[in-house]
Order: structure tokens, then sequence, then C-alpha cells
């Protein structure tokens, strides 16, 4: 979408340009204040009377934010017409201004309504993070609210669906705090503005989150967990909105990507920002919650990709194999990745000790919970396994080891500064899921008692393995949802 | 199915498909039937939820090459 701001249309404007302005906001809204010259179109009308524009000429798009003229910007392109968007709308246009009624000009003034303004999800992962107090209007429907929202220790939330509020939002005004931020958030960002600008026209100033749940979902926060012997580090990439925690490993000019999401770009762009080059890509099992970048990194670094025979058998590319015992050397200095065999949530489910102080422990361990065997539908095969993992193999591990899992649960299992890991020795007082005696009781814990599987995991699993290959748009709404792999 | 009226609201994003389908139900009688085509695949849960908020029924849906259908009665 083309974007001008409101300042250049202003100079355009006084230098006498033949501008046409499209003003998308409703009939009273315009009988309030607009800039002299523009034409009313209100939003809700503009596919009616799009046939009235010229596909020849240049429009201009104007609203109070720039939420709505947005979305005709986008709704006009498709039909072929030349339209730009006035970024901010009104609120921004610091020009002359007539109202309907008096046809009196202002000279110029801005607008003293309240005002709508995006938020990031970058924004929003930082307010999580630093346990800020703020406040959730979320507009999505009651189901998708329930199953999946922005979660956070001092986040108050209110979900009213957006289709009960067409009419106004008298009815939830009062529920609104004026005393927090507010952040309205939806599916993908459509819904949110509207309500928010609604909201702002009530005299309330709040944000929409940029994007939706989408961008929150696909949101990567890098942190740094800690140094290695020779001077390299380890990072851990936190996918907020859904749990997902992916490594990248650095020594010596050289990088070790583990469990990579899609988002392959923010791998890619913070190995150029250290100035690193990827030379190996693993996956510590077959992913059933999240589409693995794992193999799109490698083919774009040239590097190897790794993923366990075990898990790899209906996968239609080549890998390397990762089997235990392996060691894969970053960087020059000796900094060995050790592939230790550590089945139970898939067949395959591989663990690393990297520089002898990490465990990466994939979707077996986590810090409040323990991996789930279910999700290539084997948990009764699997939960010996698992039982085994956990039970024998890791108990003879050193203690002080920093567990770093592929996913976390809940927000309280996030440190201080954001980053996801306990020492194994901790756990092992600690988690509940390592300290059932019983066999029986343990089977009956990791069988028995298993929360809903991930959004449309069987196609996830089909595209990790390469037989299905959707596009982005539905890649994005396959991972719709929380990661769901543990089991507490 | 006996429709009365059908709307069109493919390519459109929310929250146009339910703006759009509440207007068109404002014409309508109780117990007429709205045809309505969507795109968005968060219309499915969406219209849903919102015929039933709204008091009226969901008859049918389906969906066909990226194409949403539902057949709402006005309650």
């Amino acid at each position: 979408m083309n974007e001008v701001t409101a300042k250049e249309i202003e100079t355009k404007l006084s230098a006498g340009q033949p501008l046409t302005l499209i003003d998308v906001r409703e009939v009273d809204e315009v009988a309030e204040v607009k800039i002299p010259g523009s034409i009313n179109i209100p939003l809700g009308l503009l596919e009616f009377r799009m046939n009235e524009l010229d596909k020849t000429k240049e429009y201009t798009m104007i609203c109070r934010s720039g939420g709505r003229s947005g979305q005709a910007t986008n709704f006009l392109e498709n039909y072929g017409y030349k339209v730009v968007n006035m970024a901010g709308g009104m609120l921004a246009w610091e020009g002359p201004t007539e109202d309907l009624f008096t046809k009196n000009n202002t000279p110029g003034g801005k607008s003293e309504d309240s005002a709508v303004t995006p938020m990031t999800a970058g924004e929003v992962a930082k307010k999580v993070i630093n346990k800020e107090k703020f406040f959730i209007l979320d507009v999505r429907n009651e189901d998708a609210f329930a199953d999946w929202k922005i979660e956070g220790e001092n986040i108050q939330y209110l979900n009213s669906p957006y289709f009960d509020l067409l009419d106004g939002v008298e009815e939830i005004l009062d529920q609104i705090p004026t005393d927090k931020e507010v952040v309205v958030v939806c599916a993908k960002e459509g819904s949110s503005i509207f309500v928010a600008e609604m909201l702002a026209e009530a005299g309330r100033d709040v944000h929409y989150l940029q994007g939706g749940m989408k961008a929150w979902s696909e949101h990567l926060e890098p942190v740094k967990v800690g140094d290695l012997k020779d001077g390299g580090a380890i990072y851990q990439f936190v996918r907020i909105g859904k749990g997902c925690l992916s490594y990248m490993i650095v020594s010596n000019g050289e990088a070790v990507i583990v469990d990579a999401t899609r988002m392959t770009d923010v791998f890619l762009d913070f190995a150029k920002q250290l100035n690193v080059k990827i030379t190996n890509v693993l996956d510590t099992h077959l992913h059933a919650d999240h589409i693995s970048g794992g193999k799109k990194i490698a083919e774009a670094v040239n590097g190897t990709y790794w993923l366990p025979p075990k898990d790899a058998t209906g996968v239609t590319f080549d890998y390397e194999p990762l089997e235990g015992g392996r060691v894969i050397t970053v960087g020059t200095s000796k900094i060995d990745i050790q592939a230790l065999y550590s089945p139970g949530h898939t067949i395959g489910s591989t663990s690393f000790i990297v520089d002898d102080a990490y465990l990466l422990s994939g979707d077996i361990l986590f810090i409040d919970s323990i991996g789930r065997p279910d999700l290539a539908g084997l948990a009764e095969d699997w939960v010996g396994d698992l039982r085994e993992t956990l039970y024998r193999r890791y108990r003879e591990l050193a203690e002080d080891l920093l567990v770093l899992p592929a996913h976390f649960m809940i927000i309280e299992e996030l440190n201080e500064d954001g980053s996801v890991s306990e020492r194994l020795g901790t756990l092992f007082a600690n988690n509940h899921g390592l300290n059932i005696e019983d066999e029986q009781e343990f089977r009956q814990l990791v069988t028995g008692n298993l929360p809903p599987q991930p959004n449309a995991y069987q196609e996830i699993r089909q595209t990790n393995m390469g037989k299905i290959n959707p596009n982005e748009e539905t890649q994005r709404e396959m991972e719709i949802g929380p990661n769901r792999c543990a089991i507490r | 199915m006996n429709v009365t009226k059908v709307l069109d609201a493919k390519g459109l994003a929310c929250p146009m498909p339910v703006v759009r389908a509440r207007k068109t139900m404002k014409e309508m009688e109780t117990g007429e039937i709205l045809e309505i085509f969507t795109t968005d695949k968060g219309s499915v849960a969406d219209l849903t939820a919102w015929a039933k908020s709204s008091g009226h029924e969901m008859v049918d849906q389906k969906e066909d090459t990226g194409v949403f259908t539902f057949w709402i009665k006005k309650g």
C-alpha cells in the first residue's frame, strides 16, 4: 500500500497541485471537520460508488486516523485503482480545514479528538516481559479468546466480540479503565481498528495491536542466555505469543541454529548483525505445533540441515541424520554439540549438550511440565521411552546443566529478562513430571489426561516432512493458537 | 434451500463480512434465509458466533475451493 504523510499533502495542496482527496469517514464525521475540497464517500459505500472513480487518476484516501482509509486503499488497489493512503488521517492533519455547518475555514490547528495509535507486537512483548500493568480489549469471538490470548502477569482483560459492538461502544465504556494503557486486539487488526476508532470518538486514547494476533504469534524476542567458554554465546529466540523457543549458538564467526521457526529472516538478520556464518541447522524432533524454518535456513546459507532419522521416515528431502553420540563443532575452537538420543515426545527426539553447560531438551522436558507422547498417534508406545529418557538418561547428566527447552507453556515460566531456562537439578526437585515414582501413575498422567492437540497438528507435521507446501497465509492459519506440547 | 437474499462478501476482510451481513439482515423478515459468500477464514467462526449472539440460526455452511458459503435464517 502506498502512503503519504499529511504534511506532504498539505505542501502539495498549498503549491496548487490538483489532488483528488476522498474522505471515507461517515457523513456526520466529515460534517464536523474536513479538508477543503475533499469528496466524502463513506467506507461502507465505497464498493457501490467506486465506479464513479477514474482508473487513470490518482486518489488520496483520508479518514480519522488512517485505519479505515488504509482499508479503502487496499480495497481500491485490488480493483486496479491508483490510490495512496494519507497516514495518520485527520488526527495528523495540521493544514486548513472547514466544517459543513458554518463553512468557516480555519487556518490550521490539529483536531482535539482522542487518538488511536498502533502498538507493535514487539512493544506488547516488552510490556509482558517487564510485567507492566495494561488493559486488553480483545474483540475476537469468545471461542477464539478462550482458546488463545495474549498472556501476561499484570494484564486485565475484557473480551467483547466486535460484532456485538457494531452499534457502538457505550455498553462497554464503563468497563474500560482510563488510568491504564488500553490495547484493542483482534485476529488480524481490521476489527480492532474499527472498535478503537469508536472508542476514540467516545473520548478514549487507545492503541490497537498492529497485525493482530497473527503478528503476536510471529513475534520473536532474542535474549542472550549465556556465554560459552571460548568467548562464544548462546541466544534464545522467545516466540512469546505461541511459546516456541529457538536457539542460536555462536562461536568464532560461526553459528548453529536449533529448532528454528518459519520466520527465517529473523535468524538470518540476527546472524548478519553478529557477523557470523550459519553452518548447521538442527531440529530436535519433527515438530507438530509449528512449522520449522530449519530446512529453509539451511538452504539459504548453504549449510547442513540435521533431523533425527527416526522422526524423518516420511521426509521428502535430503537431511543429515542426527543420531545419539554425534558431535557437531561450531567455530574453530571446540564447542561440541553432543546429540543425546532421548525419545518420548517423538520416537526420534534428540537433546543436545552444548559446551558441557547447556542442555537443549527439545520437547522432552520443560520448566514446569514434560513432553506429551501422543502427537504422532503413539502415546502408548512412547510412554515407556519418555519415562526412560526422563528418569534414567537425564538422571545421568550433570545437575548444573542449564535446561533450555523448545517451548514454554505459561508466562510464569519466563525469567526476569524474558528468557526461559532452569538448572537440571532444580527441575529434578521441582518439576512434578520428574517426580512420579510409580510407573503406572506416570503412564496414567501422560496418556490419560492429555490436553487438546495443537491446531492443525497433522498438517503441520506433513509440512515439516515436505509432503505439503502450503502458502504463507495458510501456514499462519495453521499455527493459530497455543503450542500444547506439554503435560503438567 | 429457499434463499431470500444473497450477499457476496468475497475478498472482504474482517470486520466487513459481518458488518454487511448484519446490514442485509436488517432489511429481511424473520424466517427468511440469507446466503453469504466469503473468502476470509476468520469469517467462519465469526459469522457463526455473530448469528448465535444476534438470535439468528446458522442453517448450513460449506467450503468449496477457498469460498465459504453460509445460509443463515433470520431470528
